[in-house]
């Protein structure tokens, strides 16, 4: 499809905008629908539609396996490194309330690394995924 | 009207219920593995619907917490649902993989190919160890 | 209730069709249809998981696996009436207790009298988070989703380890077929 010229002028458009809906998902998600998961998704998809439209390889300059290989465990690590600190504080695992001086604004932090820590997570094994599936060899 | 008020009461869980029995006669009468997995995701779709309708309240809105509303509809079922699709797409992913790797091994992904293959029993033997080892 | 409809019609099409192709792309439709049935049930947060991970994340990877295996469905070899009976007898055993369940839409439905009001009440005033059900997931219950996110992370290593390692096998494989 990479000589298709709407295809690829369309979608040059589309790209920045799907990054910055899925950022908006992600940091706006406290306050409407949204949050770690559907921005992690959404953000590999439009890692998809480039690789649908430009070839994997060239996907896989932008965004290499090595870095999506790394995200996988780095989401996980944050999430639970979020509960440790919670322990090193002085409260429960994945207790929020002592990350900041009150505990309001420490559950908002907790929740914001959490969903950061989801956010990596998924989007790192969403493209990991579809880069095994569309370099396997039929 | 009493019988159209029972299914307007129930109507939600009638769908359901078919869904349900139609994702589940799919996972088991289909030999064919996508098919398959295709039917075990309208069953899991079923339970999503199964858990939220029951959330709703008439009148209430998304529980997004907003001085001009005071009913909610009830917001646990959307979080418990919200972990039951990813972990659906997850466990999705993984079974996609199987079926790519046994359609490798077997040249086939309909249950009954690769069942009823008595006579190239030492070849599929060979191949299977071989995607043990790998 | 088109819309539940709808989504009937397009699982007996899932259910009819023979080429697989059209049924994952009528699994997509039937996808966006949910997420459609869960805004009108107030659900917004499922109804874009379900739109972004059902329709097009799932779709992708069952178009992936349908070039690397085949996109006909076989005949079957030998038809039985069996699953359909356990699927009808099912479907009757259901269907007789959901006339248990609360009507559809009622606020003093059990389900909205424990825990929740508490959410609903506290949630602000605890987390300065009005998302309530961001801030179920991942505060009142950070344990499940931290088992989530494990989930994810273990269902992506095992792909990565079921597929990954391919390209030798096949050519080890193509070795022992004599350089075939």
């Amino acid at each position: 499809m990479k000589h298709d010229l709407i295809l690829r002028v369309g979608v040059k458009l589309l790209l920045p905008f799907m990054l910055l809906f899925a950022l908006y998902v992600q940091f706006h998600g406290d306050f409407g629908p949204g949050g770690g998961f559907q921005a992690g998704v959404i953000a590999a998809a439009m890692v998809i539609l480039y690789a649908v439209i430009w070839g994997v390889p060239a996907a896989r300059r932008v965004v290499p396996m090595g870095l999506v290989e790394r995200m996988i465990p780095a989401g996980v690590l944050i999430y639970a490194g979020t509960g440790v600190m919670g322990l090193a504080l002085g409260g429960n695992y994945l207790d929020y309330f002592v990350l900041l001086h009150d505990p309001a604004h420490g559950q908002e932090w907790g929740i914001f690394a959490v969903e950061a820590g989801v956010f990596v997570t998924v989007s790192g094994t969403m493209t990991a995924i579809f880069y095994t599936f569309a370099e396997r060899e039929r | 009207m009493p019988a159209l008020d029972v299914v307007i009461a129930h109507f939600n869980h009638w769908i359901t219920v078919v869904l349900m029995v139609a994702g589940l006669y799919v996972v088991v009468a289909r030999g064919n593995m996508v098919k398959k997995l295709v039917g075990l995701g309208v069953f899991q779709t079923s339970v999503y619907l199964l858990y939220i309708s029951p959330g709703k309240i008439f009148g209430g809105t998304a529980p997004i917490i907003d001085p001009r509303f005071t009913v909610y509809s009830n917001p646990l079922p959307h979080v418990l649902i919200l972990t039951a699709i990813v972990v659906g797409v997850a466990t999705l992913a993984l079974g996609l993989a199987l079926v790519v790797r046994i359609n490798e091994a077997y040249g086939s992904i309909e249950e009954d190919e690769i069942f009823g293959k008595p006579d190239e029993d030492g070849d599929g033997g060979g191949e299977s160890s071989g995607v043990g080892s790998r | 209730m088109a819309l539940l409809t709808m989504m009937v019609v397009a699982t007996f099409g899932i259910l009819r069709l023979g080429n697989l192709f059209a049924v994952v792309i009528l699994g997509g439709i039937y996808s966006f249809l949910m997420a459609t049935v869960l805004v009108v049930l107030d659900a917004v947060d499922v109804a874009m998981t379900e739109a972004s991970v059902g329709a097009g994340i799932s779709t992708v990877l069952m178009l992936g696996t349908l070039y690397l295996t085949k996109v006909e469905e076989a005949a079957p070899v030998r038809r039985s009436i069996l699953p359909l009976l356990i699927a009808l007898g099912v479907g009757a055993v259901l269907a007789y207790g959901t006339f248990d369940f609360p009507p559809f839409g009622v606020a003093e439905a059990p389900i909205h009298q424990h825990v929740v009001p508490r959410y609903l009440a506290k949630s602000v005033e605890e987390t300065m988070v009005p998302n309530v059900v961001t801030a179920v997931l991942a505060s009142y219950r950070g344990y499940d989703t931290l088992g989530e996110t494990t989930v994810i992370f273990t269902a992506g290593i095992g792909v990565l380890l079921l597929l990954r390692g391919g390209r030798k096998g096949a050519g080890a494989r193509g070795s022992k077929e004599g350089g075939a």
